[in-house]
C-alpha cells in the first residue's frame, strides 16, 4: 500500500467497524492487566528510574558499548557483521543463508527485520523466510501487514483466522471456532519445520556487552525452536538494543514482559551467548543494524526514542491508537512511540504528520517503563517539521506574519479588533472551512474592553483610593 | 565487511558530538539479596502460588515423595517414554522408560518421545519462574522443548526471591557462554482475540515438582 500520510490513512482504517472494534477491545483489555501487574511490584518507580538511565548511558557511550559486545561475541564462538542500511542487512543474511544452500529459513518475530523488509529481499534471492509466531504467520498467509507490536494480527477476529487457516495450512480441513484448534492448527504446520529447516533468523530484545550474552523474550515457544534446532542463527539486531552490564538485565526483565502482556513473566525468555558446544546452533551471525539510528541518536532530544524497548504500552495506552490501530501510522512502528521513532528514523521528510499523530495527552510517558518523554519529542518533531520542511510562504506563515504585525502596533491592533466584529460569522467560516468543519467559532464581543474603559463615566475623586 | 564497521562506527561517534551526559544509574529497587537469601517457607509458598497462576501444576513433596509422585503424574499424563538430561540425578520413574540424553539424542527422537524429566538451575518465587542453565539436571536446550510434556523438580534451596537474585546466580553461567532459558508456566499464545491458548510450540503441559531439601 502507498503511503498517505496519517491524516488520510487514519480516516480510511476509522471506516473499518471491525478493527475498531478488535483494536479497542485489545487495548483496554492489555491496559488493565498491566495495570494490575504493575501494582504489585512495590519498586516499579525506581525500575523505571534506572531502566531510562541504563538506556541513557548505553546510547551516550554506544561506540564504546558496540565495540565491547563485538569482542565478547567474537570471543564466545559468533561472527559480528555491521550493516549501514536495510539493503547492507539483507545482503549479509541472504549471502549467509544462500552459503548453506537453505531454500527456506525460520524466523522469529522481529521487528527489525520487517523494518528492512528482510523477507521480501530473501524471496527475491529464491529464499522462503517462514514466519513461526503465530500472528505473523496469520499477517504472511494473508498477505497482510502487523498492526500491534506485540500482538501484530489483532485486527482480524477468528471467523478471519479460522478462514485464512483452513484454505492454506489445513488445506481445507474444517478446524472449527476455538483459538485452541486453530493454534493447534499452526503448530502442526511448523513442527516439521522446526525440525528440518537448518537456519534461523531473529531479532534481539537484549545484547550485554560485557557478556556477549543475547536475549529474545516470547510466548508460544517457536522462539526457542528458531533459536535451538537449527544449525546456523543469524540475528539482526537494532544498534541501540545493547546493554552495558549483565546486571542491567535483572531491570528489563522485570519491566518488559508486565508493560507488554501484562504478566509477571512471558512464559520464555532465551539468553544465549555465542556459540555453546553440543547445544543449540553451532554457527552463529550477529548483525548490527543502523537504518536512521545515527540520524536519530545524533538529535539531542528525539535520541530517547532509541530506549524504546517495543513494550507497546504506549499504544494500549493512546486514544489515538485505540481507535485509529496500527496500521494509519503506515510503519512497522506503530502508535505514540512509531510517531517519534519512524518519522526520525525514515527522514521526517517522508513522514511529516506523524509527529501530529497525538493529542498530548501524556499517557503515553505515563506508561512507558524507561520514561521516553514522547509527548515532548513529539512537539520537537513538529517544530522540525515547520523549520526544516514547511515552506515559509504557507498560509500558517503569511498568517502568523501578520498576526505578529497586527499585535505590535495599538492602532493595527484596534482596527482588527472592529474588523473582526464586521466579519465575524459566515465570512470567518468560509475563510477557515478546516476549522469550522469540526468546531464553533468563539463569539467576538460587541465591545472591547478598551472601549468599555473609555465610556465609563468619570468616577468621583473620593472613591478612588483605598478605605482607611 | 570491515569498511562497514568503521564507517559505522565514526557515525555513532560523530552523533554523540557533543558528547550526550553518561548518568549514573540509581539502583533504588530491590537488588540482589534485598528479600533475604530463599528457601524459606514463605519464598517457597509464593513461587508455588506464583506458578499455579501460570496453569501449571505444583506439587511440594519430599525427597522420599517425589518418586511416587513423579510416577503418579506420568500416568495421570500418558507418558511411558521420557527423556531426561545426561548428567541429572538417578531419578527413577515406575512404569516409565527414562532415555538418558547420553548420547545425546537428536530433534526427532526427542519428538517421539512422551515428555522429560528435568531439574533446573534455580527458580525465582515473585515470578513463578523456572531457570535452566544447560548442564547438570538443566540438561540440553533442545530436551526441555522439543518433548510436549515437561515435569521439572525444583529443589526448595533452590528458589531466589526475586529477578535481581537470579541474575546476580547466573553471573557465572553468562560468563561461561552457557545458554540461560527462562520458563514461566506452559507455551502460551493470546494472538487470536486476545484468548489464552496453552501450548502452541513449546510443552504444552508444565508439571513443577518442589522438593523440600
Amino acid at each position: 500500500m502507498s503511503k498517505t500520510g496519517f491524516p488520510a490513512a487514519a480516516r480510511r482504517e476509522l471506516a473499518d467497524a471491525q478493527m475498531r472494534r478488535n483494536v479497542g477491545k485489545a487495548t483496554s483489555t492489555i491496559r488493565a492487566r498491566r495495570a494490575a501487574r504493575v501494582a504489585e511490584v512495590p519498586d516499579w518507580e525506581a525500575l523505571r528510574d534506572a531502566g531510562a538511565a541504563i538506556k541513557a548511558r548505553a546510547m551516550a557511550t554506544l561506540p564504546e558499548q558496540l565495540e565491547r559486545l563485538e569482542a565478547s561475541v567474537t570471543r564466545a564462538g559468533g561472527q559480528v557483521h555491521w550493516a549501514h542500511d536495510a539493503a547492507e542487512c539483507n545482503a549479509i543474511v541472504s549471502g549467509i543463508v544462500r552459503g548453506h544452500g537453505a531454500p527456506e529459513v525460520i524466523k522469529v518475530k522481529s521487528l527489525a527485520t520487517d523494518e528492512i523488509g528482510m523477507n521480501d529481499a530473501l524471496a527475491k534471492d529464491g529464499v522462503a523466510a517462514i514466519e513461526t509466531d503465530l500472528a505473523e504467520l496469520i499477517n504472511q498467509l494473508g498477505h497482510d501487514t502487523s498492526s500491534h507490536i506485540l500482538v501484530p494480527a489483532i485486527h482480524r477476529n477468528r471467523a478471519e483466522i479460522k478462514q485464512l487457516f483452513e484454505r492454506t495450512v489445513a488445506r481445507g480441513e474444517d478446524l472449527g471456532w476455538e483459538p485452541k484448534a486453530l493454534a493447534e492448527a499452526a503448530r502442526c504446520h511448523l513442527r516439521e519445520k522446526f525440525l528440518s529447516v537448518p537456519v534461523a533468523t531473529s531479532g534481539a530484545n537484549f545484547a550485554v556487552a560485557e557478556t556477549g550474552t543475547i536475549g529474545v523474550v516470547e510466548s508460544e515457544g517457536n522462539g526457542r525452536m528458531c533459536l535451538t534446532l537449527p544449525q546456523v542463527l543469524i540475528t539482526v539486531m537494532g544498534i541501540e538494543k545493547v546493554l552495558p552490564e549483565w546486571r542491567d538485565l535483572e531491570v528489563f526483565v522485570q519491566l518488559l514482559p508486565r508493560s507488554a502482556t501484562g504478566e509477571r513473566m512471558n512464559p520464555y525468555t532465551s539468553l544465549w551467548t555465542g556459540v555453546h558446544a553440543g547445544d543449540g546452533p553451532q554457527e552463529f551471525h550477529l548483525v548490527l543494524l543502523d537504518n536512521g539510528r545515527t540520524d536519530v541518536l545524533a538529535d539531542e532530544v528525539g535520541r530517547s526514542a532509541l530506549h524504546c524497548i517495543r513494550c507497546s504500552a504506549c499504544l494500549n495506552s493512546c486514544p489515538v491508537y485505540s481507535r485509529v490501530g496500527g496500521h494509519a501510522y503506515e510503519s512497522v512502528y506503530p502508535g505514540p512511540i512509531g510517531a517519534i521513532l519512524t518519522p526520525q528514523l525514515r527522514g521526517l521528510e517522508n513522514a511529516p504528520t506523524l509527529p501530529y499523530a497525538s493529542s498530548l495527552c501524556g499517557a503515553c510517558y505515563e506508561f512507558c517503563p524507561v520514561k521516553i518523554n514522547i509527548p515532548s519529542v513529539l512537539l520537537h518533531l513538529r517544530g522540525r517539521v515547520v523549520r526544516e520542511y514547511k515552506s515559509k510562504r504557507s498560509p500558517e506563515a503569511l498568517a502568523m506574519e501578520t498576526i505578529g504585525r497586527v499585535f505590535a502596533s495599538q492602532g493595527l491592533y484596534e482596527r482588527a479588533q472592529k474588523l473582526a466584529r464586521l466579519g465575524h460569522g459566515p465570512i470567518m467560516a468560509a475563510a477557515l472551512p478546516g476549522w469550522t468543519s469540526m468546531r464553533g467559532l468563539p463569539e467576538v464581543p460587541q465591545q472591547t474592553f478598551r472601549e468599555w474603559w473609555r465610556s465609563r463615566p468619570p468616577e468621583p475623586a473620593d472613591a478612588a483610593g483605598p478605605a482607611s | 565487511m570491515s569498511g562497514g564497521r568503521e564507517a559505522m562506527l565514526a557515525r555513532v561517534r560523530a552523533a554523540l558530538v557533543p558528547a550526550a551526559e553518561v548518568p549514573e544509574i540509581p539502583r533504588a529497587y530491590r537488588q540482589a539479596g534485598a528479600l533475604g537469601t530463599g528457601g524459606d517457607s514463605a519464598t517457597v509458598k509464593l513461587f508455588c502460588d506464583r506458578v499455579a497462576d501460570y496453569r501449571a501444576t505444583v506439587k511440594r513433596v519430599t525427597a522420599e515423595e517425589l518418586p511416587g509422585a513423579l510416577t503418579a503424574a506420568c500416568a495421570q499424563r500418558g507418558a511411558r517414554r521420557v527423556a531426561m538430561p545426561a548428567d541429572a540425578p538417578p531419578w527413577a520413574v515406575e512404569g516409565v522408560e527414562l532415555v538418558r540424553d547420553n548420547p545425546a539424542l537428536s530433534p526427532r527422537q526427542l519428538d517421539e518421545l512422551d515428555g522429560v524429566l528435568s531439574g533446573c538451575a534455580l527458580a525465582i518465587a515473585e515470578t513463578g519462574t523456572i531457570v535452566l542453565d544447560a548442564i547438570g539436571a538443566s540438561g540440553r536446550r533442545a530436551l526441555t522443548l522439543v518433548p510436549d510434556y515437561h515435569l521439572c523438580v525444583v529443589r526448595s534451596a533452590d528458589i531466589v526471591p526475586s529477578v535481581p537474585d537470579a541474575v546476580a546466580a547466573l553471573a557465572p553461567a553468562a560468563a561461561e557462554g552457557r545458554p540461560i532459558t527462562f520458563i514461566s508456566g506452559p507455551s502460551a499464545t493470546v494472538d487470536i482475540e486476545l484468548v489464552r491458548v496453552e501450548g502452541v510450540h513449546g510443552p504444552r503441559t508444565l508439571d513443577v515438582f518442589v522438593v523440600d531439601s
